[in-house]
């Protein structure tokens, strides 16, 4: 359903992402892992036509995302805190999603009531706007909303970071439940490589704007994953040891 | 340390995405400090021979008289555009810093707020004219002191008064009441206050007692800054009450029902935006200057449409001038779910519309002044609910402004939505249809003057459609731009 082709983003002398060619199947947990700075956000931000590609496409169904805005109506995601309104309550935030994506009150009743134990009581019923949310809680708002109306295509950047380890367990869950339910496909960004490894089908590994890894689950094991990382700090750490070794 | 404080004021500045973006507005933003110290120098200098050659008393006398109304709208003045001073207080809090080096670097930077200096071109030369004139010197430059002290004390009162709108009510209604009091001969308050002022001038030693009352008011300020310094304080996040707005109502009007819903808890729920919306209110009352014949350079028929489209206009030009700014915390959340920009833009223009609307009926007051003054009015406010209601949206495309809807990051938010900014930014929307009147009206008289601005506005409605497809492509053009400005 995602296509990527030649696609590359260059901010003066910097490529901050180049990505020669890519597909992404449907109905898939996909994860995106790399350290900061590897391209995981310009990725995202790319897919949703946020910022412009300065060479290359991405085509969502067979549409290339820059041209037209089809893939609005099923193409859904939570980055960060911009994607929420603050000054609504959580109620409002949810219908106002529903109905841009013509869900009905009552299906979306129905629909919220798979994330009766995510949300722990602490964001409906509260009367409080989502900007006096905490961070955890803002997030679970944010994740909930992108799910609404079953979009074919999910994307959520680092959905794990800020929950607290019980949610996140459940969050884990949850994505696997409605990956199976809704038959979306799911494209998360993660820092958590055990997450991502238990979670995600296939396993994107960004690093400095390019593609380095791209495995299926079985083919490639939670070591091997770190594994790749601890390389990368052995390589780092090799340079500067020698200045220090030369004092002895 | 003040210089380290300084050095970080200076690179905020220079740095902003406002400051690199908008050359044109900086310009513009220079033309008209020097326009309005232009004024004040000519005032300076003019009044008192203006008042000589009025014969209405003896000049000083008479500027002492008047005093009271210079201080008084001073005060309002301030209070509707005088930004409150912006330190992003909260990385600081944690370094080696007192607190009250901060505070005291925020109220000091005010004093180079354009809304202290400028009053320094009217009261120099008023004084040198007074002396000139033959006064005594020594009391005549004490006298002035005090009145510049009495400015400064407006300062820090605003400092105070700014948090609480109640406050800013009661000195508005009893600016506003008295002057119209005196309009209409029913209780002239300068008799009392010309006292009080020809006393400064008389008695000098006045001048420490006032100099005590200034460091008394900046103390209060400083003091006030200073309990917002805590995390939980200034720089909390209030949790406020919700205040609920009915879904069934918008539910009606489908999509663009629930954008409009959205833009009316916008405005219900921030500070920033019900600003917008009282600085709107506040407009309905401009005309004053212009209908009244306050001041003798207004009194031809093209001012006083000037006064119409801006009585009418209150609302389209403190809100509208900063659409999509008011979206920017969510403005990538709105470029992701399917709504296109005519559906949003459509929501934006029928607010604005519904509020033209309501200042209008609001305006009706006018009526008291004749049918020919009313006609002015009406004149704006077609040419406001055509025209400007969506030339206004097209602007906005340029401004990227990111508001801060909460501002819970700096302690002394910048809570005035509706700067001199915005003021500059409306001239264009004014100058056209100023142009065509005082055309018509030069080559043909009046009554065509006016037809012409209706026939005009007419076009502009049938226009429609096209403008917004251009406006839209404006839109989609800027997207990215907009995005980067809005993220920074």
């Amino acid at each position: 359903m995602i296509n990527v082709s030649n696609l590359s983003k260059t901010y003066k002398d910097t490529t901050v992402l180049s990505i020669e060619s890519l597909q992404l199947s449907k109905g898939e947990i996909i994860g995106l892992v790399g350290n900061n700075g590897a391209g995981k956000t310009t990725f995202f931000s790319l897919l949703l036509d946020l910022i412009k590609p300065s060479t290359g496409y991405i085509e969502n169904n067979e549409i290339k995302v820059n041209e037209s805005e089809v893939w609005k109506s099923t193409t859904a995601a939570f980055i960060d805190e911009s994607f929420l309104i603050g000054y609504l309550t959580p109620e409002e935030y949810f219908s106002f999603i529903a109905g841009l994506r013509s869900v009905s009150k009552v299906d979306l009743e129905l629909f919220l009531e798979r994330f009766g134990t995510f949300f722990n009581e602490e964001i409906l019923g509260k009367n409080k706007y989502i900007r006096d949310l905490s961070k955890g809680n803002q997030k679970k708002v944010g994740i909930a909303a992108a799910f609404i109306g079953a979009p074919e295509l999910v994307i959520l950047d680092e959905p794990f970071a800020n929950l607290d380890p019980r949610a996140q367990m459940q969050l884990q869950n949850l994505l696997r439940q409605i990956n199976q339910d809704l038959g979306c496909s799911i494209f998360v960004s993660s820092h958590d490589l055990l997450h991502v490894s238990e979670l995600c089908q296939r396993i994107l590994i960004l690093n400095k704007g390019e593609l380095v890894k791209d495995v299926t689950k079985g083919e490639l094991s939670l070591d091997e994953l770190r594994s790749f990382f601890m390389e990368e700090i052995a390589v780092t750490e090799e340079e500067p040891s020698t200045p220090l070794s030369a004092d002895e | 340390m003040l210089k380290t404080l300084f050095s970080l004021e200076l690179k905020s500045l220079f740095r902003s995405p406002t400051w690199k973006q908008n050359l044109w507005m900086r310009i513009l933003i220079v033309f008209a400090i020097l326009y309005f110290v232009l004024i004040f120098l000519s005032l300076g200098v003019g009044a008192y021979y203006i008042i000589e050659k009025a014969d209405i008393g003896e000049p000083f006398e008479v500027i002492n008289r008047y005093l009271i109304y210079y201080l008084g709208f001073d005060i309002v003045f301030r209070y509707m555009m005088q930004p409150m001073p912006v330190t992003n207080v909260q990385p600081l809090l944690y370094q080696n810093i007192k607190k009250a080096t901060v505070v005291h670097f925020s109220m000091l930077k005010m004093l180079y707020s354009f809304f202290n200096w400028s009053h320094l071109f009217f009261l120099i030369p008023l004084s040198i004219i007074l002396v000139v004139e033959g006064q005594p010197s020594g009391t005549t430059w004490l006298w002035s002191l005090s009145i510049y002290l009495l400015l400064l004390i407006n300062n820090y009162l605003n400092v105070l008064v700014n948090q609480k709108n109640a406050v800013f009510a009661v000195v508005a209604t009893l600016v506003l009441g008295s002057s119209g009091l005196q309009y209409f001969g029913v209780f002239d308050i300068t008799t009392y206050t010309q006292v009080f002022f020809n006393a400064l001038f008389e008695r000098s030693w006045l001048v420490v007692p006032i100099l005590m009352i200034t460091l008394i008011t900046y103390y209060a300020a400083f003091s006030h800054f200073r309990s917002l310094m805590y995390l939980d304080a200034g720089l909390a996040k209030k949790n406020e009450r919700t205040i609920s707005i009915s879904e069934n109502y918008f539910s009606r009007y489908g999509k663009l029902g629930l954008i409009l819903r959205n833009d009316v808890a916008l405005i219900l729920r921030n500070k920033r935006a019900r600003q917008a919306v009282f600085a709107g209110f506040f407009f309905i009352f401009y005309g004053l200057l212009f209908f009244t014949g306050a001041v003798e350079a207004y009194e031809s028929d093209t001012w006083k449409l000037f006064a119409g489209i801006f009585v009418t206009g209150g609302f389209l030009f403190s809100f509208g001038q900063y659409v999509p700014s008011w979206d920017s915390q969510y403005y990538p959340l709105l470029m992701t779910q399917n709504i296109t920009y005519l559906e949003y833009l459509k929501s934006k223009y029928t607010l604005i519309q519904v509020f033209t609307l309501a200042t209008t009926i609001l305006s009706s007051w006018y009526l008291i002044f004749g049918l020919e003054i009313f006609s002015y009015v009406l004149l704006g406010a077609i040419y406001n609910l055509t025209i400007n209601s969506v030339i206004v949206l097209w602007g906005g495309a340029y401004v990227r402004t990111k508001i801060d809807l909460t501002s819970s990051k700096k302690a002394f938010g910048d809570k005035n939505a509706f700067n001199y900014r915005t003021l500059l930014l409306t001239l264009p929307k004014i100058a056209l249809p100023l142009a065509i009147y005082g055309g018509f009206n030069y080559a043909l008289g009046p009554l065509a003057a006016k037809i012409s601005i209706v026939v005009v506005s007419i076009i502009g409605y049938f226009l429609k459609p096209f403008l917004f497809k251009t406006i839209i492509s404006i839109y989609q053009k800027e997207k990215y731009e907009t995005l980067k400005a809005y993220r920074s």
